[in-house]
């Protein structure tokens, strides 16, 4: 075991660039995955945890080639399966720090099954889902969070399908964390996932990732500063929900169970029913991640980011450790002559 | 009440009834009993996929068929001495394996005109009342309503009495075969531990049973099987799964890493799973997953972790779990893969045993992806082929299949356990830390062509791992032509190496030359055994080989095949070993098949054999 002031040491020392690999980044220019690399090795050496307890764990996709690019541990597994290939490992070794990168084909299309059993049995990792809502690297053709009626290679004529809604899902599957940011707000993005990482369970982060080829402009309306304050809601713990533009504020307040948008002037002009943001709040966290501008035809919703929702739930591999120490404290460490024998023997002479 | 006692050397029973009858649970305690009688023995549980198929219906029988002697025992016998059949449908389902003038024993409530329908006799025409019965000896017994009158005072309600019934059919036949009752009397009091009313009403019928059969003077004589010269030892009885799974712990145990189980049910692997997760006490880490994939993947995250990862399931599992075989030998990480085979393809014959999926083994994944593939012969024989499979992933660094089968994983031997400190010890490729500061290269190899294990954690051996195409040392990806040529060499000549660390193919039986060779694998060892010692005892140039190793060959086996004039080779298939002996060897070698999801009789592999041999 190494001293708690050594640790410190290590990790203080390093900086973003001694988590950057020897390998060129092969991302198309202007990629939104950049923006999300960077940040998230601007924040490693900010974790205190030793370089070598840090792993990454893909699935397949342009997102998942992100563990080629960090010098810590990491694995590019196969399409789909990060979150099972990243149980498996946080359940032989707990003291890791896993990020398990995925996107929106990866995580809700081939992977949807190992995605919605990790965060029910709430390993301690953090999932990164890159959403785009495309395929890139199978260049361009619709995903499952594609709004229906898009046009791609295998949608000419606009896609039927009904999309998902992964925070909605994410809710569905019993995720204790539940947050999303986006590559174009650097700043944002690192708090949640300072935040996504401090959280003990599994912490899933929806990044807004813009794929310039092949679905450019897919998020424009929350990044473009034009538009950005009139459509994205900044939630943080015990704030009222406010957005818009100076002078066309609206609060957001909640009648019953129906959200309802107030024009306000200023910030001291709140309402008295504003909804203030509790992460803690299952039900709210679910009207939460109804926000989308279809919801109600009158009133234009703002999408949210931050953590919707946020619960303190025992792990898996701490449930895991303690029945394995409570067998060898109620029988004793397996002896295998013992497990050998059996409970029935018989002897020839 | 009859004093003399007829010596026989072998006995064949078949105990057959509705899966609710509690047919496992009887034959299992016969088992038990005649193993402390220093019995060799043999079993083959034989059960529907169903868990309560329709009552009394001939698709709901289950079968426990058990052989045991005085003799050594190589199968659960071709056909039955006795057969115990407590219904109509478990008589019907079962007679036409029963010996000319072998035993019934029937139940003749379950003989009643609504059994007799279910179990579509012919206008409902009882066979203990007409002459169709008339070459077998038939002992017909209202078990149900002795069993009633005896427990009359039990207290219990008549469903758990009728419950019972099978203690009172297995105390008849202790009786015939001259068996005490202690060890299934102290079975029953364990089971039902702090239930003393189930404790005296079965431990009741089973005497019931004992002493029915001594005073109905239903025989003329009881039957001795006199203890078998079993090599000196201490024994006790294991089936197949239970061997297997034990050869996992053992292999963790002596290679000092910790045991990570990823599975998702199915028959007939699932039992590997039950009896792990009873052993959190040797530090075992059993995950039951989503599903198949993740049952795989998850172990290997759990060997890029540091631990032994292992996975187990049947046919139809291991097809979804192929990918990710490539992805483990693409990576170079230790992973045992267990297949206990069923019948197929798709959902095919849940619970019944069959060896088709060799080609899958072997073949079975895209693009060029070797791995190394080892077979189970017996239930004893599990406990050492998993911990071989466990050996070879360790020290070869590649993922491993470990193929058993439906008969070995349910049917039982008495095993000669080894003690702990006889197995060798496993040496894992685990780094401690980079060598001399040098720079760490994930993928160097020794002579071997075997890299060196990098565990997250281990300061100064950072490094990316994947499932794409990667550059000899380094390991970086590269889609170089050159590059992936010399790759999918290493890998194959990785897996050829390891012959030098396995046992050269030895003659099971017979001479090293000679007319007929008798090839096979995995659980048909017993009943070609046992027809080659016939064969050989009836004068004829015959030997056996049993392949334990199926990739890559043990080194020799092209010469041993060689020396003989005709090459035979039975499988539980329509030809794969056979099939891949011919292309390996280019031997004129000629399968005996049977794809009945049933073991083969040794009458049947000795009829096939003497076609060729004259």
């Amino acid at each position: 075991m190494k001293e708690s002031s050594e640790v410190e040491k290590d990790t203080q020392s390093l900086s973003p660039k001694d988590f950057t690999s020897d390998q060129e980044v092969r991302w198309c220019p202007g990629c939104g995955d950049f923006s999300i690399l960077k940040q998230v090795q601007t924040i490693l050496p900010e974790l205190g945890v030793p370089r070598e307890n840090i792993v990454f764990i893909s699935g397949i996709g342009c997102s998942s080639r992100f563990p080629y690019y960090l010098n810590t541990y990491g694995m590019h597994g196969i399409h789909g399966r990060a979150p099972a290939i990243a149980s498996g490992l946080k359940a032989v070794n707990p003291d890791l720090d896993i990020w398990v990168i995925t996107g929106d084909g990866d995580a809700l299309s081939i992977g949807g099954n190992h995605l919605i059993h990790l965060l029910r049995r709430n390993f301690n990792l953090n999932i990164l889902l890159f959403n785009n809502e495309i395929y890139g690297l199978t260049k361009g053709q619709y995903s499952p969070t594609s709004p229906q009626g898009s046009i791609s290679k295998s949608t000419p004529f606009g896609s039927v399908d009904h999309p998902f809604n992964p925070l909605a899902l994410a809710l569905g599957a019993e995720a204790t964390f539940v947050s999303r940011s986006m590559d174009r707000d650097p700043k944002h993005l690192r708090d949640i996932l300072v935040q996504a990482n401090d959280h003990k369970g599994s912490s899933l982060v929806e990044i807004y990732q813009n794929c310039n080829v092949f679905n450019d402009g897919a998020f424009e309306r929350f990044t473009d500063k034009k538009t950005k304050k009139e459509t994205t809601l900044f939630l943080e713990e015990g704030k009222p929900l406010v957005f818009g533009n100076e002078g066309d504020l609206k609060a957001i307040v909640l009648e019953g169970l129906r959200p309802k948008l107030v024009s306000i002037n200023s910030m001291e002009d709140l309402p008295e029913n504003v909804w203030v943001h509790d992460p803690s709040k299952k039900l709210l966290a679910g009207i939460l991640t109804q926000f989308f501008e279809e919801i109600n035809p009158k009133m234009k919703f703002p999408r949210p980011f931050g953590v919707l929702y946020k619960e303190d739930r025992t792990c898996y591999e701490e449930l895991m450790r303690d029945q394995i120490q409570g067998a060898i404290k109620e029988k004793g460490k397996g002896d295998l002559d013992e497990l050998l024998t059996g409970p029935n023997t018989w002897t020839i002479k | 009440m009859p004093s003399i006692n007829e010596k026989i050397s072998e006995v064949v029973i078949c105990f057959a009834g509705d899966s609710g009858d509690g047919i496992q649970l009887t034959g299992g305690q016969f088992t038990e009993t005649s193993s402390f009688h220093g019995n060799d023995f043999a079993t083959f549980p034989n059960f529907p996929a169903e868990i309560r198929a329709p009552k009394g219906t001939l698709a709901g029988v289950s079968g426990f068929q058990l052989k045991f002697g005085s003799v050594e025992v190589f199968t659960p016998g071709d056909r039955y001495d006795v057969l115990v059949a407590m219904n109509a449908a478990a008589l019907k389902s079962n007679l036409n394996n029963l010996k000319k003038g072998g035993i019934i024993i029937a139940n003749i409530d379950g003989f009643d005109s609504k059994n007799l329908k279910l179990a579509e006799f012919i206008d409902g025409e009882n066979p203990l009342e007409n002459q169709s019965l008339d070459g077998f000896q038939v002992h017909k017994i209202d078990v149900t309503k002795i069993t009633r009158t005896a427990l009359k005072e039990s207290g219990l309600g008549i469903k758990e009495i009728d419950r019972c019934k099978n203690m009172f059919v297995l105390g008849y036949l202790y009786w015939m075969y001259n068996r005490k009752l202690a060890r299934t009397e102290e079975f029953i009091r364990l089971k039902f531990k702090g239930q003393d009313t189930l404790i005296e009403a079965n431990l009741k019928a089973l005497r019931s049973g004992y002493n029915f059969a001594d005073t109905a003077e239903a025989f003329t004589s009881r039957y001795e099987v006199e203890p078998a010269p079993l090599p000196k030892g201490t024994y006790r009885n294991i089936i197949g799964n239970h061997g297997l799974a034990m050869g996992l712990i053992a292999a963790a145990e002596k290679s000092g890493l910790d045991l990570f189980y990823g599975s998702y049910p199915i028959t007939p692997a699932s039992d590997i799973l039950h009896f792990l997760s009873r052993y959190k006490n040797f530090g075992v880490k059993t995950f039951q997953a989503e599903d198949e994939i993740a049952a795989i993947t998850s172990a290997i995250g759990a060997a890029f972790g540091g631990a032994l990862g292992v996975t187990a399931s049947s046919g139809p599992g291991i097809a979804l779990k192929t990918e990710a075989m490539g992805l483990a030998v693409m990576l170079e990480l230790p992973l045992v893969i267990c297949n206990v085979q069923r019948g197929g393809p798709s959902t095919g014959l849940p619970t019944k045993t069959e060896q088709s999926d060799l080609f899958q083994a072997v073949y079975g994944r895209n693009s060029e992806a070797p791995m190394p593939v080892l077979a189970a012969y017996s239930p004893t024989s599990a406990f050492g082929a998993a911990y071989e499979a466990c050996r070879i992933a360790i020290e070869h660094m590649t993922p491993v299949m470990l193929l058993s089968d439906g008969y070995i994983a349910n049917g039982s031997e008495p095993w000669r356990f080894p003690r702990a400190s006889d197995l060798t010890p496993i040496k894992s490729r685990k780094m401690e830390k980079s060598p001399n500061g040098d720079p760490f290269y994930p993928y160097q190899r020794n002579e071997e062509l075997v890299r060196n294990w990098a565990v997250p954690g281990t300061k100064g051996l950072e490094h990316r791992v994947g499932g794409l195409e990667k550059t000899p040392i380094e390991g970086n990806v590269s889609y170089d032509p050159e590059n992936h040529e010399q790759m999918v060499r290493v890998r194959a000549e990785k897996i050829q190496k390891i012959v030098d660390s396995i046992e050269d193919q030895e003659i099971e039986n017979g001479e090293e030359s000679g007319d007929c060779l008798v090839v096979g694998w995995g659980s048909t060892y017993g009943a070609i055994e046992h027809a080659v010692n016939e064969l050989i005892e009836e004068g004829y140039s015959i030997s056996q080989v049993h392949i334990r190793y199926l990739n890559p060959f043990p080194k020799n086996l092209g010469e041993v095949l060689k020396k003989f004039k005709t090459v035979l080779v039975p499988e539980l298939n329509s030809g794969q070993l056979c099939s891949m002996i011919r292309s390996e060897f280019l031997i004129d070698a000629k399968p005996i098949t049977k794809i009945k999801g049933m073991p083969f009789h040794v009458i049947e592999i000795k009829e096939e054999v003497k076609k060729y041999l004259k």
